[in-house]
């Protein structure tokens, strides 16, 4: 009765802190600007199903995307253990489905094992490739302190969490070897799940029966418990991915990638210049709201999508080592501009739930966490886009950051500046006179 | 042979509208090099008499390296002009041998109220050949030749426009070679973005030069592009290691030419 108890509650504030969590980032989310994507239903659900679930754009490393595809097929599939460890849990039964499901609970358990076991093996390669091979894109400047820690501590949780498993089933099939378990038994002295069955004798042959259901406890509480940790990490880590991946494949920008966003707020400003019976002197019509800033100065000047992308980083870094300006040493880094930009929006929700709607901490995403050197060193290649396993655009966030310098401030390389006047005077970023346009024609 | 290039004002003149506008660019326009893969592309025209024509002094910037720079505003106002200009010439279809204004005008006129169907040259030659209306008579002059292909940003990755150009240069007399980072991966020539215009950001090498690496590695004779700043770009990689002299940078439009005798 108590340990029922202890789990209800346990589960309940493990849902509720997490719900909690999500719905703060919910908010943080939608203190971006508007955005619509509720069209192209069918196109947005086959994204997300090649994308998220098929995890199609990981393929293109295969090696990577072997040893993840391990670690993500154990995580779903474990769900459905995750069932009878609640239906247990609550009801004081152990191991309720056995007896009704048979063979297939054999073979589901089975598979779990085996996943599990691959996925223990491709944890193990993940933190050699992080901490041994020193792999350079995840050893980069913006990834020290915290990052490398959040990524360390999840591979670690996941090498308990998959040690608790085998403790648990393991210490259990040499219990119900001794007809000891707390399974119904069913007349056989296995269990016959593909690696417990053996791993369980070899570990734990001649402990006492004390020490085997002492183990067999730790392991299901291990389990249970670190799921619930788990899952309260996860607001508070790059690991989110595994949940934002989903909507943020579903909202995925579907247009041709070449093609930047246009600014409805400039074409009313140039239909104006251009029409000749425009009075400038107008008072904008009632109920015209304020007009927005040109561009993105802060976090909450850029789309909710773009603050969904931030979220839905896990640092993996193809973005960056992918980037031509990263690659030859500038400081550019379109994984940093994510995770600056999901670093200012968390310090601005906090802000304003702490202090207040119109806070103003006196800082802004672009000056105190990205600098104007890194985004004129920007090629617009889409280099980063194309490689972002989850679909997400850094390059959206550094033209709006663009936007802004240019739009509200002037401020610009001055060979820009130049370029720029040049296009306003003579129709070419170059100074040729219009009247030469068609010399080529007629040169030898 | 001389260039047959006649303008919208003139056909317009004529009473006569052609099939499709060459829009030329600025750098087809004014630049030395580029100009070479206009005069390619028209000759190409000329031969399939394609019934086509060129705005000439009316033609602007699309505004393409304005938008890039984060200018809205010059980007718009360059975009509503062109666009008073096409449709009162009532242009149905764009070629363009220039990746920016290929994208700048498929993509991002249609918002301004600019919709015309575009289509890069390495896509309109592929067709004229596929017609039957372009012979490749010699082969050119690339028998035992390596050729590599430099895919745009703004033509690959920005548009998916992968193969037209990769159909055209296997059509040649040569040995077609993809260096390590291609299509999808290819890597940036340094240009895009309107970087064309400013010098790079400090950092331990140019991004054409990188660039120009992956070129070498494959043992190509010639680096093929579509797009005039890559070319640019290509030539200036190939010109630091000395090596313009073994090297050709050409533009697929001048390859087909050369094939076809032209």
């Amino acid at each position: 009765m108590v340990s029922i108890a202890v789990f209800a509650i346990i589960s309940l504030a493990g849902f509720g802190f997490f719900a909690w969590n999500m719905l703060k980032i919910r908010s943080n989310i939608r203190l971006g600007r508007d955005l619509d994507r509720s069209d192209k239903k069918s196109d947005r659900w086959k994204t997300m199903m090649l994308v998220a679930l098929g995890q199609k754009k990981m393929f293109t490393r295969p090696i990577p995307a072997l040893l993840h595809l391990a670690i993500y097929a154990a995580f779903m599939i474990t769900q459905i253990e995750l069932i009878e460890i609640v239906v247990d849990g609550l009801s004081g039964d152990h191991r309720v489905f056995r007896e009704a499901l048979g063979g297939f609970y054999t073979f589901i358990v089975s598979f779990i094992e085996i996943l599990s076991l691959l996925a223990l093996i491709a944890t193990v390669i993940f933190l050699s490739r992080r901490n041994l091979l020193k792999l350079p894109r995840l050893n980069m400047a913006e990834m020290n302190g915290w990052p490398k820690m959040d990524a360390n501590m999840i591979l670690f949780m996941e090498i308990i969490l998959v040690s608790c498993i085998f403790t648990m089933n393991g210490a259990d099939e040499v219990l119900y070897n001794r007809g000891l378990s707390h399974a119904t038994a069913l007349g056989d002295n296995s269990f016959g799940f593909s690696i417990s069955s053996f791993l369980g004798p070899i570990l734990f042959d001649g402990m006492s029966d004390g020490t085997l259901h002492t183990l067999e406890r730790v392991g299901w509480w291990g389990h249970i418990g670190m799921v619930f940790a788990f899952l309260n990490y996860l607001p508070y880590s790059k690991h989110l991915h595994i949940l934002f991946a989903f909507p943020n494949t579903y909202y995925s920008n579907l247009e041709a990638k070449g093609r930047f966003t246009n600014m409805e707020s400039v074409t009313n400003e140039v239909k104006l210049m251009m029409d000749p019976s425009a009075d400038p002197y107008a008072t904008p019509a009632e109920g015209t709201a304020e007009p927005q800033r040109f561009g993105a100065k802060d976090a909450t000047d850029l789309t909710w999508k773009n603050l969904m992308d931030s979220y839905s980083c896990t640092e993996c870094g193809r973005c960056t080592a992918s980037c031509p300006a990263n690659i030859t040493g500038k400081l550019l880094s379109p994984r940093k501009i994510m995770m600056d930009t999901r670093d200012r929006i968390e310090e601005i929700g906090n802000n304003q739930r702490k202090h207040g709607k119109d806070y103003d901490d006196g800082k802004s995403l672009l000056g105190d966490f990205i600098t104007e050197e890194e985004i004129w060193a920007c090629t617009s290649c889409n280099a980063c886009v194309q490689e972002c396993p989850v679909n997400i655009d850094p390059l959206a966030i550094i033209i709006d950051l663009r936007r802004y310098l240019v739009m509200e401030e002037s401020k610009m390389p001055t060979e820009l500046a130049g370029m720029l006047t040049n296009i306003e005077n003579n129709g070419a970023p170059w100074q040729f006179s219009p009247a030469d346009r068609l010399n080529w024609k007629d040169e030898a | 042979m001389s260039l047959h290039v006649p303008t919208m004002a003139e056909m317009m003149a004529k009473g006569e509208s052609p099939e499709i506008l060459f829009w030329v660019g600025c750098s087809g326009s004014f630049d030395d090099r580029a100009k070479k893969i206009t005069k390619a592309l028209v000759k190409i025209l000329n031969e399939c008499k394609v019934q086509f024509a060129v705005l000439g002094t009316e033609e602007s910037c699309t505004g393409d390296p304005a938008k890039r720079a984060g200018n809205e505003f010059t980007f718009q106002m360059q975009a509503m002009m062109n666009i008073q200009v096409l449709d009162g010439y009532e242009v149905k279809k764009i070629v363009t041998a220039c990746p920016h204004c290929f994208n700048t005008l498929k993509n991002e006129y249609p918002e301004l109220g600019g919709n015309y169907e575009v289509i890069h040259h390495t896509q309109l030659i592929q067709e004229l050949i596929n017609q039957g209306k372009l012979a490749l008579k010699g082969g050119g002059t690339f028998k035992g030749k390596k050729i590599t292909f430099h895919d745009p940003c703004y033509l690959g990755r920005a548009n998916d426009v992968y193969d037209a150009p990769r159909a055209l240069i296997e059509k040649l007399d040569a040995e077609m070679v993809e260096m390590k980072r291609c299509k999808t991966n290819g890597l940036c020539c340094g240009a895009g973005g309107a970087q064309m215009f400013k010098e790079a950001e400090k950092g331990n090498k140019e991004i054409n030069i990188e660039r120009t690496e992956d070129a070498l590695a494959t043992g190509a004779d010639i680096i093929a592009t579509g797009c005039p700043f890559c070319n640019t770009m290509m030539t200036d990689g190939l010109k630091n290691f000395n090596k313009e002299n073994e090297i050709e940078v050409l533009d697929v439009a001048e390859l087909i030419a050369n094939a076809a005798d032209l």
